[in-house]
């Protein structure tokens, strides 16, 4: 099963970016073959609908799980009628998040925010 | 009127230049916030909605070829489980998904996205946009505030932008023979200040500035016109009374003599160096 998370660095040991949209890049992990890699998130310099773009690279990559801190209405739609899970991602690095993930340990994400639309709080 | 950013006067300056005028139109294109109509207040005659074209898909055609969904620059159309899918809201009505669709599955449909006000206050006459909130574009009641004055050669118009230099702005100037750059004395009025000289550079269109707040003190924005060769229209003081009058959206020219002299002098700088220009650049 293929795991997708939003990061600032292309390293399994920093932090998960809290922006799904605009992550600058995607961990892919394969949990049965337990390889790594990234992907350029190519909704980072969209004027909009960077969530639906994102979520697009996500399901065209056949991701078939999100671990993420929040997620748009938007991107949550496509990700939903696409049949991939969003996961609430924990303070920490995407190494302990996968890890996490795969004891159970991850609620599904229950809440999607409006969007910031120019207004993303730091 | 136009300015980089919000808040430096462009409202105050077009109400009171279409005041100080008499007779003239005043159209509000600041879609998104549009006040001038608080200070006009005006006899409302007319009222009319605005609708812009979005896609409409025919899965029985669309064969899941996905090339909408890869012309889409605004990211309105997802492809899940092989079909396209459209988010309403972020679509900007480019029709390009119409026209390069293979299989002619994408038809138009009209969606209501705002309305436009029509009134008259004294001998001016009032054009109101309102976007409905949440609308990505304002684009298409810009386009029908236009028409309102198309044709219209006796009276002069004035054209009450959206701040900033974006699409919205470029619409709104399009046919705009002069353009009133407002700027405040500022580092930061500057800086847009400068957004907008250059996008009146960039469409050709002859520009001069207004300096709004003007204070004693040093104003970098004028520092900046006499840098770059900008035409300085005039000269608005900093003045409470004249804050005061506009907090209370009421029109300055109409009510005080000093005003009305003051916005009537500037409005006749920009018409003398509006015709220069059309004389000198007839090809503008």
């Amino acid at each position: 099963m293929k795991i997708a998370i939003p990061m600032n660095e292309q390293s399994m040991d920093t932090e998960v970016c809290p922006s799904f949209g605009r992550a600058p890049y995607f961990l892919l992990y394969d949990s049965v073959t337990k390889e790594a890699y990234y992907l350029d998130n190519e909704a980072v310099a969209s004027q909009g609908g960077a969530g639906i773009r994102a979520a697009q690279v996500i399901a065209d990559h056949g991701v078939k799980a999100l671990i993420a801190p929040r997620c748009g209405e938007n991107a949550a739609e496509v990700l939903t009628k696409a049949e991939v899970f969003t996961y609430h991602s924990i303070p920490g690095t995407a190494r302990q998040n996968i890890e996490a993930h795969l004891n159970n340990q991850l609620p599904l994400l229950s809440e999607f925010h409006a969007g910031f639309h120019g207004h993303e709080k730091k | 009127m136009l300015s980089g950013k919000g808040g430096t006067g462009k409202t105050l300056v077009s109400v009171n230049f279409a005041a100080a005028a008499e007779a003239a139109v005043y159209l509000d294109c600041d879609v998104e916030e549009p006040n001038g109509h608080l200070f006009f207040k005006p006899e409302i005659t007319s009222e009319e909605l605005v609708s812009a074209k979005i896609p409409l898909i025919d899965y029985d055609r669309c064969n899941g070829c996905r090339t909408c969904v890869d012309f889409c620059k605004f990211n309105a159309l997802a492809f899940i489980k092989n079909k396209p899918v459209l988010f309403k809201d972020i679509c900007h009505s480019c029709g390009g998904c119409v026209l390069f669709c293979p299989q002619k599955a994408i038809s138009e449909e009209e969606k209501n996205v705002g309305m436009i006000q029509s009134g008259t206050s004294g001998q001016v006459r009032v054009h109101t946009g309102f976007l409905n909130t949440g609308e990505a574009s304002g684009i298409p009641i810009i386009k029908e505030l236009l028409k309102k004055s198309a044709g219209e050669t006796a009276l002069p118009i004035f054209i009450d932008c959206p701040p900033g230099n974006a699409c919205s702005v470029m619409e709104s100037i399009k046919d705009a023979d002069y353009c009133v750059l407002v700027a405040e004395p500022t580092v930061f009025g500057v800086h847009n200040l400068k957004m907008v000289c250059d996008l009146a550079e960039t469409f050709h269109k002859p520009y001069g500035v207004v300096l709004n707040k003007c204070l004693e003190d040093e104003n970098p924005a004028e520092e900046f016109c006499k840098e770059h060769h900008a035409t300085i229209l005039g000269r608005i003081p900093f003045d409470s009374k004249l804050g005061s009058i506009s907090s209370n959206a009421r029109i300055a020219v109409r009510e005080n003599d000093r005003y009305r002299e003051l916005f009537s002098e500037l409005l006749h700088t920009i018409i003398e160096e509006a015709n220069h220009e059309a004389v000198a650049h007839p090809q503008r």
